[in-house]
């Protein structure tokens, strides 16, 4: 073996090494940088309009988009359900197919991704831009420390926003279920809405897929700071940030929301 | 915007959130269960109940009069006990009779009653003493294809 293959094998192992310590070195950083949240909460919640106000800029404004999403996901969900449920002579099941596929899964998922893409984007572009033009510094300059001023309540704000819309999203898709199958269909309402009331369970179908909303609200709301905490301070650094924070958190919700499942609903009946 | 606007947007989103929740939970979820007519109960035993479930409904003539409360099986007979929760408007005859049956191939499983001539109605902790057990679709094939091959060989 020549000693040139060995280096280009060293140089690829090397290379190997180098992306596992980064990620874990990314994944230490980000648990310390959650730490640091926790630890500033109460002194963010002592001004808690700051909180409040970015519920606002990301629960309030991202009703339109979610609420729309949430009507044309359940209307789908009717049409295609259907057509392969009255194969079987089963269309009365549709409401439950409905009010399950959204409940336990689409809800969570489809939600966090658009959370993800409206609100966990903007703020990392903002925190990033703050630190571009170095009032993250002023702060500091001042003794306010910007993880209580900024970073605390945007975190916040997401864990708290992300489980409204997520049951707002599946209430308007069961809406608009409704809509399709006992509208335009015609499936009986008794049995659309009796089947799903017999298969839908508050244990462990609606208190899991709250549960899953407010773990990816957490996923998110920590990806965007710590993204826009961390960019470079240049135009360029904010809008890789961006483009991380959106990557990144959507990977995150599909990898969560794979082990959540795995763990609620493992030996669960259907 | 002003910090009341924001406020009251907040208030507002926050409380159609919850709104959204409690909607699953009562209406999706049927957290609390409709049985908040007055019932009784009534019993039965079946040798075989197929795949019938906890609140499974109870169906006279095709429409719900109530749920199955609870499914135990007898030690000594081996049979299984279901007990049922019946709305009090409707009164059934002594004699009726109880039947395990799927709506469809695939459908639910339910529990039919039709009601006897008897004058005297079932109150609350009786027992429905004729019952039918639900049928197995496996035995059924079965039982047709032994019959075959016993014409068949019948027929030689």
């Amino acid at each position: 073996m020549s000693s040139n293959t060995i280096s280009d094998l060293a140089l690829a192992l090397r290379r190997l090494g180098g992306t596992v310590t980064g990620g874990v070195a990314r994944l230490g950083y980000m648990a310390r940088f959650l730490g640091a949240i926790l630890w500033q909460t109460p002194m963010a919640f002592r001004r808690l309009h700051l909180t409040v106000r970015e519920i606002y800029f990301s629960g309030v404004l991202s009703l339109v988009i979610i609420l729309m999403s949430g009507l044309f996901v359940g209307m789908v969900l009717a049409l295609q359900g259907y057509e392969v449920l009255q194969r079987y002579g089963a269309q009365e099941q549709l409401g439950l197919v409905v009010a399950l596929s959204l409940v336990r899964e689409l809800a969570p998922v489809i939600g966090g991704l658009l959370f993800a893409s409206r609100a966990g984007s903007a703020i990392t572009a903002e925190i990033g831009l703050m630190k571009a033009t170095e009032q993250l510094s002023a702060m500091e300059m001042m003794a306010v420390d910007p993880i209580a001023r900024v970073v605390a309540p945007r975190f916040w704000a997401g864990v708290v926003s992300m489980p409204l819309l997520a049951a707002l999203f599946s209430a308007f898709g069961i809406f608009g279920g409704y809509l399709i199958g006992v509208r335009m269909i015609e499936i009986d309402a008794g049995a659309f809405w009796g089947q799903m009331q017999a298969g839908v369970k508050v244990w462990p179908d609606i208190t899991n897929g709250v549960i899953k909303s407010i773990v990816f609200g957490a996923a998110v709301s920590l990806i965007a700071v710590l993204e826009g905490y961390d960019a470079k301070p240049t135009a360029e650094g904010v809008s890789s940030a961006t483009t991380r924070t959106v990557v990144i958190s959507s990977l995150a919700i599909l990898a969560l929301d794979f082990v959540l499942t795995a763990f609620m609903f493992r030996g669960v009946g259907i | 915007m002003n910090r009341a606007a924001i406020d009251l947007w907040v208030g507002v989103f926050v409380a159609i959130g919850l709104g959204a929740i409690l909607f699953l939970a009562l209406k999706v979820g049927n957290l609390l269960t409709l049985d908040r007519t007055p019932s009784y109960r009534v019993e039965a035993s079946f040798d075989n109940i197929g795949g019938l479930k906890l609140r499974s409904p109870v169906k006279a003539a095709g429409v719900v009069v109530g749920r199955v409360e609870s499914i135990k099986l007898d030690p000594k007979t081996y049979a299984a006990v279901v007990t049922m929760r019946i709305d009090r408007d409707y009164a059934f005859s002594k004699d009726t009779i109880a039947s395990i049956n799927t709506s469809g191939l695939l459908g639910e499983v339910y529990i039919g009653l039709d009601a006897g001539g008897d004058t005297a109605m079932l109150n609350d902790g009786d027992r429905i003493a004729k019952t039918q057990s639900a049928v197995v679709i496996e035995k059924l094939i079965s039982q047709f294809l032994f019959d075959k091959a016993a014409q068949g060989g019948a027929g030689k």
